[in-house]
């Protein structure tokens, strides 16, 4: 049940800020940290019960709850918990914090209602995290999808309409290839065994045509890629994050796409092994170009927050370029990347908004010299433009190096090709940096620096970055048995000699009905 | 004591953290206790070590430390682990060392600046990265302590922000040295796939066992190894960014030439001394780099106006000598010219320092002059640290250095005799570019009047630099003239020595030196000749137009920036002048498309009844006849 508070609290706190507004907006305010603050303790108290040494494994999940829903259709209420959804689920609980804060002076019109989308929204992404049935999966999916879309299309800036549609149309594209893949899914699972499922680990088992499965690849991929991006499918990405709101912006890039990711880990890569080897090549190649061509396009920008979208999509390519590279190391560092890049870009675009709060713009041709203006800001900004480039003894270098290394073994000419990302980024990082920071002082209004809360919370992302970029341990222990179970030989028969969930010991107090699908 | 190894890189950190954190709170003088304290501190500390590492060496040949495990997931394995030898702990004691004396330099070289705490967060830093890389025990641990140096780098030529190029020449610097980084990265891909290891020591033993020697993996590994550190080490192709780095502040110019970033790569290269002897041909190829890069950076010397830039195209040319002396496999030659060098670098780059503080920022040599009488200690310590550089025989640590060097290449199987030819030409420019400097600088008249001698702060550090530059090369004195090796069996324990060629007689090292030794005063006799005002030789060289021509490519390095720029740069600018993005069409063509269809259909609304009747009847008749068929 434990699992569902983490869904619910924040789905039904959201009503509540709405509500809360006609009182105060701060109540709306307080009420969405409140929800998220219970969710992030809710996580952490769950992850410290994962120390208690449980072994996460193929279909056993750390947490588990099922209850039937529509039997007929072999649909169920199951959703499960293990290392990569914890770390997730922990990501987005923090980050929301910390798109909340950075709305707190930027969003000052249906406050009530801004609250409300964006806890819906991280009640969707949650969901979308712990889902296991594939059905209940998609409903998540696009349940996230709404209230993101009024996020960008009532608080964005000036273009935030066509913004708005485009990120509608291209997402909801890729989730109606990604149902129509899913319904394909269980129907086949129909015609092997008599009755539809749509349960994870019933699709696990079910054995596919090569022909068939390449297909099904092929559409899980696209609909997942989407949400990453990847090019081609990615032209959305920058005027979506653009124009969002600060809030909406951090909440996209580090959560939405995270979904996309969590998608190919979870459902693309390990459901078809059949014609993993074929594709790998071409969706790591796919990988690379996402992260050159990014790259070059962040490089062009003169926009700070465009520029910063552009920087995410090359981040993107890293996980592509991991998640298919077939090994455990590759696997390790696309979940840190994920959470790698979910700080640093979150932070990158907090900054970007703090900016635009001062200057009402964020072209950077207006910047110049805010060392001597904003000395936080442009210290914190300095900070995570190294982040961005891969500095060592930060997170993201962690993630990106740990992919590379994975990868070299699998495609070394991709990876080669991909390295080259790693002197764009310098090129891109520190060009930020001279447009806004350094050089002649070209905005001569005086701005006050950063408040101590915003001040606060990138320090606190900052300590994070340092923490995870000399320790990585905390998150590479936790989500280290699931990736071992996805780089196991993928024989389709050796599926049924992994014990199936209800031999699992359930020792423990959170895990409401353990029961086998 | 040993123990205390960890303490060395933390102090620095420690000092970085302090003055980041709350150096906006602190007051000036707490400021320069805390930046010259921490890495004084990380000096005594090194003393205590050493002291400690001495007791037990030759028996305990190194000290391994481990902090924590940094990542362990995976079949990957990496510590922050120190491992202090021979090698490391001379880097160490020479980056701790040289380091606090520029430190204390600063003190009052900056003391009139804004950014007086940043200033030295920055330095704690770049002390603290450099110590990583030079104490880690693996490779991943050595890349992040790379980084660190290139970053601090960045921010230290780019210290004084408001000049925007300042800020292009930082950029340029963090650029240029990350393509190596990135070649450097890929390197250590192909050692963890092919060895599974990073770990120093590990990957070279087993790089020997698996693979032969000249074999292609090897010849690759150490290839990327070697592009990495010619990129730290601003050697050719990739050491267009050094001579810009001269905007920062002069302690920091100081501090990359003599105690940091630059030597990177010798050390490197030093470290991985098993893994490139298994490559000779990219032994070969570092040699014939040091060369290439030492003579053309001392022509490029020879013709700069800015006194930083001399000393700048200089350093280049002593790494050169370095990296030659690594390319014959005189390993320790290369690290004995390493020390000798960081003492008279450091010492001439704060000497110049010293001269530009007290004509208030000028840099350029041909508005100087006369200058030995107003600044009588700038001028005795300059004047040591140029004749160390250029080899004045017996008195001057840079004699046994070069010399060593010279002999290595004339003596080495691995070498031939027109290298060592190339490198005798470069110790008479060396004598030259450095003479010309002291002449302009402090000899025929005054054009400026300097504001004076330097306080204690910057006295100290140029005496004892002054003393280091005289005296250090008395740790190896060769047996032709009394034979007294110190620093050879020292480095022994860690690098092979070298071997001399059947063939060459050792009788024939004292006409070698005789020939070094007259190379190098006829450089300095020929300073003399072309450079002081009453002969004025070199101005009528100039005027002629052949002449002319030349000193401007050597002023420009030879065309290299120019060359990038057109192969790299603008094609670079040229593909990114567009903020727009070619796949976006894509999705408008869909637009397009779509508005067009909707067009076109609403054409079919007419509102006319007749219309409508008429295209059901024909539709009708169509289906009829498609279900007729």
């Amino acid at each position: 049940m434990v699992l569902w508070f983490l869904i619910l609290i924040p789905m039904l706190a959201a009503p509540l800020a709405w509500i809360g507004q006609q009182w105060s907006r701060h109540v709306a305010r307080w009420i969405a940290i409140g929800a998220l603050a219970t969710d992030l303790c809710l996580a952490l108290l769950l992850w410290s019960q994962d120390h208690s040494g449980q072994v996460s494994g193929h279909g056993s999940w750390l947490f588990e709850s099922h209850t039937s829903w529509i039997p007929l259709w072999g649909i169920s209420l199951h959703l499960g918990l293990d290392g990569l959804s914890l770390v997730l689920i922990l990501l987005t609980a923090f980050l929301g914090l910390i798109a909340i804060v950075a709305s707190w002076t930027e969003i000052q019109s249906r406050v009530g209602f801004f609250h409300c989308n964006v806890l819906l929204a991280l009640g969707g992404v949650i969901g979308v995290f712990l889902a296991i049935d594939l059905f209940l999966f998609f409903f998540f999916w696009e349940v996230m999808l709404v209230p993101m879309y009024l996020l960008i299309a009532v608080w964005g800036h000036a273009n935030r309409r066509y913004a708005s549609f485009k990120f509608f149309l291209f997402t909801q594209a890729g989730s109606l290839v990604l149902f129509v893949s899913i319904i394909t899914v269980a129907f086949l699972h129909q015609q092997a065994t008599g009755r539809p499922s749509f349960d994870y680990a019933d699709l696990m088992r079910l054995t596919l045509s090569k022909e068939m499965a390449w297909w099904l690849m092929l559409a899980f991929f696209i609909g997942f890629v989407v949400k990453l991006p990847a090019p081609p499918f990615h032209t959305w990405l920058p005027d979506t994050y653009t124009e969002a709101p600060t809030g909406a912006s951090i909440i996209l890039a580090g959560l939405l796409a995270k979904t996309g990711a969590y998608g190919l880990l979870r459902f693309t890569v390990p459901l078809f092994p059949e014609v993993m080897s074929e594709f790998a090549p071409i969706a790591m190649g796919l990988g690379a170009i996402g992260i050159l061509y990014g790259a070059v396009l962040a490089c062009s920008q003169t926009d700070l927050k465009r520029l910063v979208a552009y920087s995410s999509l090359s981040h993107m390519g890293f996980i592509l370029l991991g998640a298919f590279a077939g090994t455990e190391l590759a696997l390790q560092g696309v979940v840190m990347q994920l959470v790698a890049h979910g700080l640093s870009t979150g932070a990158l675009f907090m900054l970007a908004g703090a900016l635009y709060e001062r200057f009402q713009t964020t072209d950077m041709r207006q910047m110049g010299g805010l060392w001597g203006v904003i000395p936080r800001g442009a210290s914190m900004a300095l900070f995570f433009a190294c982040a961005s480039l891969g500095l060592p003894g930060l997170a993201n270098f962690i993630g990106e190096f740990l992919v590379l290394f994975g990868s070299y073994s699998a495609q070394p000419m991709v990876t080669i090709l991909a390295s080259i990302g790693m002197v764009m980024a310098a090129v891109y990082s520190l060009g930020m940096m001279q447009h806004t920071s350094f050089g002649p002082q070209r905005e001569t209004r005086l701005a006050p620096d950063l408040s101590n809360v915003v001040f606060g919370a990138l320090l606190l992302m900052a300590a994070l970055q340092v923490l995870l970029g000399l320790y990585p341990r905390p998150v590479l222990t936790t989500t280290r048995p699931v990736m071992e179970t996805l780089v196991q030989p993928a024989v389709p028969s050796s599926h049924l000699t992994h014990p199936p969930s209800d031999q699992m010991p359930s020792a423990n107090l959170f895990t409401s009905h353990v029961s086998s699908p | 004591m040993l123990k205390l190894l960890w303490l060395i890189p933390v102090l620095p950190l420690a000092g970085f953290l302090v003055l980041a954190l709350c150096g906006g709170r602190l007051s000036r003088r707490q400021v320069a206790w805390v930046g010259c304290g921490s890495v004084g501190t990380a000096a005594v500390t090194t003393a205590l070590v050493s002291v400690d590492f001495f007791q037990g060496f030759p028996d305990r040949a190194f000290y391994q430390q481990t902090l924590w495990n940094w990542i362990d997931t995976s079949g990957m394995t990496v510590g922050v682990s120190w491992y202090l030898d021979a090698l490391s702990l001379l880097m160490v004691a020479v980056i701790t060392g040289i380091g606090f004396l520029i430190h204390l330099y600063s003190v009052e070289y900056l003391s009139g600046d804004d950014g007086y705490s940043r200033f030295f967060a920055y330095m704690n830093l770049f002390v603290a990265a450099m110590l990583t890389l030079v104490l880690a025990d693996n490779l991943l641990l050595l890349y992040l302590g790379w980084e660190g140096v290139g970053l601090c780098s960045y921010l230290l030529i780019g210290f004084w922000y408001r000049e925007p190029e300042y800020g292009t020449a930082a950029q340029k610097a963090f650029i240029v040295t990350r393509i190596g980084d990135t070649a450097f990265a890929i390197g250590l891909f192909i050692l963890f796939t092919q060895l599974h290891s990073l770990s120093i020591q590990q990957v070279q033993t087993l790089a020997a066992e698996a693979w032969p020697i000249g074999s292609t993996r090897a010849v690759i590994v150490a290839a990327l190894l070697l592009i990495g550190a010619v990129g730290k080490s601003a050697q050719l192709p990739l050491q267009v960014w050094l001579p810009d780095a001269m905007a920062g502040p002069t302690p920091v110019s100081a501090l990359i030439h003599a105690a940091t970033m630059v030597t990177a790569g010798v050390y490197l290269i030093a470290r991985m001394h098993q893994l490139v002897a298994l490559a000779p041909l990219v032994q070969e190829t570092v040699a014939v780099i040091g060369l290439l890069t030492l003579l053309l950076a001392a022509c490029s010397a020879l013709v700069q106006r800015d006194i930083k830039r001399v000393l700048a195209y200089s350093t280049m040319s002593q790494i050169g000598y370095m990296f030659l002396a690594l390319g014959v496999g005189a390993w320790s030659a290369a690290l004995f010219h390493f020390l000798t060098h960081s003492c008279f670098k450091a010492l001439l780059f704060l000497a110049a320092g010293s001269v530009i503080h007290s004509l208030h920022h000028e840099q350029d040599i041909f508005r100087m002059g006369g200058l030995r009488r107003q600044l009588p200690v700038t001028f005795w310590t300059f004047l040591i640290g140029a004749a160390a550089m250029s080899g004045v025989p017996l008195i001057t640590a840079g004699f046994y250095s070069k010399d060593w060097i010279l002999w290595s290449v004339w003596s080495s199987p691995l070498s031939h005799h027109w290298i060592w030819f190339g490198a005798l030409l470069g110790t008479l420019l060396t004598g030259l570019y450095s003479f010309r400097l002291v002449i302009r600088v402090f000899f025929g008249e005054a054009h400026t009047l300097a504001s004076g001698e330097p306080g204690f702060a910057m006295r100290v550090p140029l005496v004892v630099l002054a003393l280091f530059a005289l005296t250090i090369g008395f740790l190896e004195v060769p047996h032709t003239l009394g034979h007294l090796s110190l620093f050879s069996p020292y480095l022994s324990h860690v690098l092979p020595t070298l071997e001399i060629r059947a063939g060459i007689d050792e009788s024939s090292e004292t006409l070698e030196q005789i020939a070094v030794t007259c190379s190098a005063l006829l450089g300095i006799g020929l300073a003399a000749v072309l450079f002081l005002p009453r002969f004025n030789f070199i101005e009528r060289c100039a005027d002629m137009p052949a002449g002319h021509a030349l000193a401007t490519w050597w002023q420009n390095g030879w065309g290299f920036d120019r060359l990038y720029d057109r192969l790299i740069v603008r094609p670079w600018l040229h593909l990114t002048r567009d903020s727009g993005e070619i796949l976006d069409h894509g999705s408008k063509l869909l637009v397009i498309g779509a508005e067009s269809c909707h067009a076109w259909l609403s054409h079919t609304q007419t509102g006319h009844v007749r219309w409508y009747a008429a295209t059901v009847a024909v539709g009708t008749l169509v289906l009829l006849g498609l279900f007729a068929l």
